[in-house]
């Protein structure tokens, strides 16, 4: 094992794809000279070269949809989009064209594209702290990665970069400098569709992802210290096709689940997840599930705003102490 | 040349016809009158050049010498369809003629078009792609960002805008401040010419020279055939945006007689021999109306099929991933 931060995982997950396959490259705004936005492609355009590492003009529609064209020439382009909150103006070529090709041209090909993004706050104003998973995952056709640690970082990147599908790969800007364990053999892939529980517990169920998951995993440290509840922790992972199964096994040991995301209680992921999980898991459950979600207001840039609205580890403990 | 335009005509008639028994659903947009555009324009180029097309786009799978039949059963909804009845009629194709679809969302195909002239150029493959879209499309702000990257990164594509005076009910004065679309290539250093649509042989000429410039390396190429949709945009359109004497006007530049006169004028071929093409391609339509008609529904426990090249079940973990159920498998 080696400790990278989640930063340096996801570059070296596009470093050891582009050592093995020549048809993977890389596209996006300022992401050679400058080494991207979040420097995560810092030094790769030295050893790649600017044909497998584009500089792009700032066209987030264009670059999607150069990117969908290069994947059906047989290339598998990697296109970073700044943020998902740029990820808008990319939103026709990622449902309208990568989403459907497969589908609606009856599998005659396939278009194996990640397109990786961004979410997450820091005083940056509403127009740049936002969070869309759950508008992609509503799409039949995409799917959608969110990884909370280094190692899945990589590990689902390479799945990402390795499967024929459309992916779409959020990755969180309050995550990159934390550091984790990973893996040391290269090309160590971790499977696309599979949660993983993470603290095993038996009074409660936390589920969550990117950034929330840790937020999970500290508060039930604080629970288990202040209140004696042992908490299960599930980190979903992949948001779509999303694994029901782990969700509902662990429930069906705790009779108790919080969904924990940083999207907007109305029409966000967590919404469609308590829909289905309550299909599911109605006769199992002790207590009705709890959410914990951004509240519907407009991320505001005063910090002392921002940290009002910014779910954290203190609203789902207080959600499970309402339980019981 | 003059047997597919005869075949595009005559299947666009036998369409409507279709579409007014309800026999083809949806929208359904014709192609008659601009047939020269799509025929010439392919006949210039190699058969393994890529092929991209918007909603108009039966012209593009005929020219391209796509299957009638499979062609005339996507209209119909039926499995034996170009794509199995899931795209219908805007989204027509096949990737074994490297044609790649009929794309129903104006201009988004443009850039896509550029990326895969990037991955031809990337494998120093000596192809270019055809790029057909309309005058509308380049109101849209993904015209101008394809086009900024196709030339950015000299890439061997082939913008070809119909401009058929219209976008859908708009006309030009009010979607364009230019009448000319080929001048917007201009802010973009992309060599452009100005094309009779109407003439098939004028298409194949400007078409020719543009794929040779792309092919020596030279860059993209921007083509304006100007042409004239006979009918409405689509089926359901009354036409009240143009008048009854325009339409006449066009009519009497009909490529399909304009390129039989031709042939005739300059001895290629005979009155007579004209006739019997027009006669082989009606049967070959009726055939592929019977067969339509004939074929079967796609099998309803098959609509989920297709979502995912590689379908990832997590209900089932002990499952490995399966590829199973997908004949094409993975392309690319």
């Amino acid at each position: 094992m080696a400790e990278l931060t989640y930063r340096e995982a996801v570059r070296s997950a596009m470093r050891e794809e582009m050592r093995s396959d020549p048809r993977v490259i890389l596209m996006g705004e300022s992401i050679t000279g400058y080494g991207g936005s979040y420097a995560v492609t810092k030094g790769l355009v030295e050893e790649f070269g600017p044909k497998r590492v584009m500089e792009t003009p700032i066209a987030e529609a264009g670059i999607v949809g150069f990117a969908v064209g290069a994947a059906m020439g047989g290339l598998r382009p990697v296109a970073e989009l700044m943020t998902v909150n740029f990820a808008l103006l990319a939103l026709d070529q990622i449902v309208n064209s990568a989403a459907k090709f497969h589908y609606m041209f009856g599998g005659q090909w396939s278009v194996p594209l990640v397109v990786r993004t961004v979410s997450g706050f820091g005083q940056l104003g509403p127009t740049h702290s936002q969070t869309f998973e759950g508008w992609f995952a509503s799409v039949p056709g995409l799917k959608v990665v969110m990884p909370a640690t280094p190692a899945d970082a990589k590990g689902l990147l390479l799945a990402a970069i390795r499967d024929p599908d459309p992916v779409i790969f959020i990755e969180h800007s309050l995550l990159y400098s934390t550091k984790g364990e990973v893996p040391e053999q290269e090309g160590l892939e971790v499977p696309i569709g599979r949660a993983a529980v993470v603290r095993e517990g038996t009074d409660v169920t936390l589920v969550g992802y990117s950034r929330m998951l840790l937020q999970a995993l500290h508060a039930a440290e604080v629970l288990e210290r202040e209140d004696g509840v042992s908490c299960e922790v599930i980190d979903l992972r992949t948001l779509r096709p999303l694994d029901y199964p782990t969700v509902v096994g662990s429930v069906a040991r705790t009779h108790r689940l919080v969904l924990c995301g940083e999207d907007w209680r109305t029409g966000g992921f967590g919404g469609s997840l308590l829909s289905e999980i309550q299909d599911r898991s109605f006769d199992d459950l002790d207590a009705p599930i709890a959410r914990v979600a951004m509240r519907d207001i407009p991320l505001p840039y005063s910090r002392k705003l921002e940290q009002q609205l910014i779910p954290a580890s203190q609203q789902i403990v207080e959600a499970v102490r309402r339980m019981s | 040349m003059y047997r597919k335009m005869v075949q595009i005509r005559h299947f666009e008639d036998h369409a409507a016809e279709a579409y007014a028994q309800a026999k083809v659903g949806g929208f359904l947009h014709l192609y008659i009158g601009e047939e020269a555009v799509a025929v010439g324009a392919v006949a210039a180029v190699r058969e393994d050049d890529h092929i991209l097309g918007h909603y108009r786009d039966h012209g593009y799978a005929l020219a391209r010498g796509c299957d009638v039949k499979a062609c005339m059963a996507e209209l119909f909804g039926r499995e034996t369809g170009l794509c199995h009845g899931r795209g219908g009629s805007m989204h027509l194709a096949d990737a074994t003629k490297h044609f790649w679809g009929g794309h129903a969302i104006v201009g988004s195909h443009i850039p896509i078009g550029a990326g895969m002239a990037y991955a031809m150029q990337y494998r120093e493959e000596p192809l270019v792609v055809l790029d057909f879209f309309g005058d509308g499309a380049t109101g849209n702000g993904i015209f101008h960002e394809g086009l900024n990257m196709a030339a950015l990164w000299n890439l061997p594509v082939v913008f070809i805008c119909e401009n058929n005076l219209y976008g859908m009910g708009a006309t030009l004065a009010e979607e364009s401040p230019v009448s000319d679309m080929m001048i917007k290539a201009e802010g973009y250093t992309m060599p452009a010419v100005q094309c009779d649509g109407m003439d098939v042989l004028s298409v194949y000429g400007a078409v020719q020279q543009a794929a040779e410039h792309c092919r020596s390396g030279k860059g993209p190429f921007f083509v304006e055939a100007m042409t004239y949709r006979f009918r409405g945009h689509s089926m359901a359109d009354p036409e009240l945006y143009r008048d009854k004497e325009e339409v006449r006007r066009w009519r009497e530049l009909d490529p399909i007689p304009r390129f039989g006169d031709f042939l005739v004028q300059h001895r290629i071929t005979s009155p007579q021999e004209l006739a019997e093409v027009n006669e082989e391609v009606e049967a070959e339509m009726l055939e592929a109306v019977r067969f339509a008609d004939d074929s079967p529904w796609p099998d309803p426990d098959s609509v989920d099929r297709w979502i995912y090249a590689k379908p990832i079940n997590p209900e089932a973990p002990e499952e490995a991933p399966s590829m199973a159920g997908d004949p094409a498998g993975a392309a690319t």
